[in-house]
């Protein structure tokens, strides 16, 4: 086996917006391509707005680790509110992250953190991608829904695994297969999208080609290829 | 369609079509197909091939999603009878009473909802119920939180139940089945408690390895008890109200002080059953190793990973998972650790009972410094960076 490859994720956003279903679907997708993953979710009350966070564990190696994840060396933020109106259980937003992290940040313009996080941030040695996920959802899928996607996608590029193939089947593995246990206010959701999505098949069409330009905009802007020198090369290759 | 014209899958329960298997074959033996499902499922496929009879609950976080997935199995057939009660007191008197009839009997609580059922749940091993409750821990204390933390474990010590520690969803699948065994034995007659941290186990996923659906334990004998079913036909021997077990309205004394040797003495009894069905009562890594890290549940996860950093770095450190707290592995304890020079205890929860249990065991035993902690409590998790940190710390 290669070297031990080790990701874990923290992902903080808003009530609704589908966090703990993007940590699912990343996360077995892993497992689908033989990777190991594990993940728990964390929220309060249920409600819509409510801050929520979900952690995702990826490893080539078995996982011991449980529970929320302290140092994260990654962080996905799925709303900018999470950051400046500080709906997050982490204050600020990138608390614990290791040296040389990841912030994937959905929003379409970078933000304008206060000198100290700026600073601090800098000090981590943090790379930082703003990615307009929530446009992204509403132009290529026709709901912001799909906003989760696209933070799939464009994680998945970063990394360069799970691929594609295996997103496609985790996300079908959500929604068609035998499914997860998923909580009231997810399963009230669900029922909203499968009515505007009259055919499943249309829901995951929808789902797909989110994820799929959010992976394309993050190998575009070359995003995470700074970790692995031959990146460049076989995403080349991958195109032809 | 009139019944004539059903197939027998359409109508006949599902448990009922499910076919009784050795209890020993079924969890050493049959062939097994690994799933990755969050806790509160791997509990479900457990209480789906455990054949129980009665299940009595009421909901409570992080419970609450187990006993929802119990509530589609009674309704699938593989559960014969579930209700939700009006709270604990009464969900914990009406299992004992279930049990007492000598059907197979199954609840689950957390925390605060464990609180206000102990009355009842404290009464239940002298009753001589076998019965098995699962318990996804959560905070007791005020301020109102959610989160995992342990400290109701520390509640459940000295009550006379059988109580089992489960580190992931794999466990909490196997020791709640074997548990189901272990306290319907003749000489234990007791019941039994699966704890698993909440949350971090019972709402993550992990890989849970499980034996085919179509396979069920055996029922339930309420027959073969150290205290026989009740039989409402037939006035059973009676707990109280029998010359010379009673003295005015209470029992004596002596018998009462006998009656609390019996049930621990079978406490004690049930370890062979336990090491039948689930192997050593606890597990060791690098057994020669001079620093070691002792712990139960989901805290064992956090060691494993701290044990492999420090074994990258090349330096040995010797785990030890205690698998069940009740009964109290001191045997094999002394002997893992008979050459220890440092121990550590990391806990998730503040009193730091496992601490003490050890302390007690060690206690005149060995020569090692047994370190309290690290401890975690409130609900967070104990990152793997914390337990490196005391190693060295320790060390200077």
């Amino acid at each position: 086996m290669s070297e031990v490859k080790r990701y874990n994720v923290r992902m903080a956003g808003l009530g609704g917006q589908g966090v703990v279903t993007a940590s699912h679907i990343l996360s077995n997708a892993v497992v689908l391509s033989n990777g190991f993953s594990s993940l728990v979710p964390f929220f309060g009350s249920e409600k819509r707005n409510a801050p929520v966070e979900s952690y995702v564990r990826i490893s080539n190696e078995e996982i011991y680790e449980i529970g929320e994840i302290v140092y994260p060396n990654v962080l996905m933020i799925f709303s900018e509110q999470v950051i400046t109106l500080g709906k997050s259980y982490t204050m600020p937003f990138y608390t614990g992250l290791k040296q040389d992290g990841i912030i994937l940040i959905n929003n379409n313009k970078p933000i304008n953190f206060v000198p100290d996080e700026e600073r601090e941030m800098e000090e981590k040695g943090a790379k930082v991608y703003y990615l307009p996920a929530t446009e992204m959802a509403n132009d290529v899928a026709k709901t912001e829904l799909a906003t989760n996607m696209c933070m799939c996608g464009a994680i998945s590029a970063i990394f360069g695994m799970p691929d594609l193939v295996a997103l496609e089947a985790s996300v079908k593995d959500r929604f068609i297969g035998k499914g997860i246990v998923v909580s009231g206010g997810t399963a009230a959701l669900d029922s909203v999208i499968e009515k505007k999505f009259a055919k499943k098949q249309k829901l995951l069409d929808a789902n797909m080609n989110a994820i799929k330009a959010a992976h394309q905009y993050a190998i575009d802007h070359k995003w995470g290829f700074h970790t692995d020198a031959n990146r460049e090369e076989r995403e080349k290759t991958a195109t032809v | 369609m009139s019944e004539s014209t059903q197939t027998k899958e359409e109508w006949v329960p599902k448990g009922d079509l499910q076919e009784i298997k050795d209890p020993e074959w079924l969890f050493h033996e049959a062939p097994r197909k690994t799933e990755f499902i969050t806790g509160s499922e791997a509990a479900r496929e457990a209480i789906r091939r455990a054949n129980v009879d009665i299940a009595i609950s009421y909901p409570i976080t992080p419970q609450s999603e187990t006993m929802q997935q119990a509530g589609y199995l009674f309704d699938e057939g593989y559960i014969k009878e579930y209700y939700r009660g009006e709270e604990e007191i009464g969900v914990m008197s009406a299992l004992g009473g279930a049990s007492r009839a000598g059907v197979r009997s199954l609840t689950a609580t957390s925390g605060p909802g464990l609180m206000r059922g102990l009355e009842a749940i404290s009464s239940w091993p002298g009753a001589r119920t076998p019965l098995v409750m699962m318990n996804m821990c959560r905070v007791i204390n005020t301020p109102l939180a959610i989160p995992p933390d342990n400290i109701e474990i520390s509640f459940l010590l000295n009550t006379g139940l059988l109580h089992a520690h489960a580190e992931n969803q794999q466990d909490f699948f196997d020791y709640s089945l074997a548990a189901f065994m272990v306290s319907e034995q003749v000489d234990v007659t007791l019941p039994a408690v699966v704890s698993v941290d909440g949350f971090f186990v019972t709402h993550a996923r992990g890989q849970v390895s499980m034996f085919d659906e179509k396979y069920k334990l055996p029922p339930r004998d309420g027959w073969r008890a150290a205290i026989p079913a009740m039989d409402n036909e037939n006035p059973p021997a009676r707990l109280s109200r029998d010359a010379p077990i009673q003295k005015s309205n209470f029992i004596s004394y002596h018998m009462h002080a006998s009656w609390q040797q019996e049930v621990f003495a079978a406490v004690e009894r049930s370890a062979k059953y336990w090491r039948k069905y689930i192997g050593d009562l606890i597990e060791v890594i690098n057994p020669n190793a001079e620093e070691f890290i002792v712990s139960s549940g989901a805290c064992v996860s956090q060691a494993r990973e701290a044990v492999r950093q420090e074994g990258e770095k090349g330096r040995e450190v010797g785990l030890i998972k205690i698998k069940t707290i009740r009964p109290w592995p001191k045997r094999e304890l002394l002997a893992a650790l008979k050459n220890a020079k440092r121990i550590f205890v990391p806990e998730f929860n503040q009193a730091g009972w496992l601490h003490k249990e050890l302390c007690s065991t060690l206690y005149g035993q060995i020569k090692a410094d047994i370190v309290p902690g690290p401890r975690v409590y409130g609900g967070m998790t104990m990152p793997t960076e914390m337990v490196l940190e005391w190693l060295e710390d320790y060390r200077k």
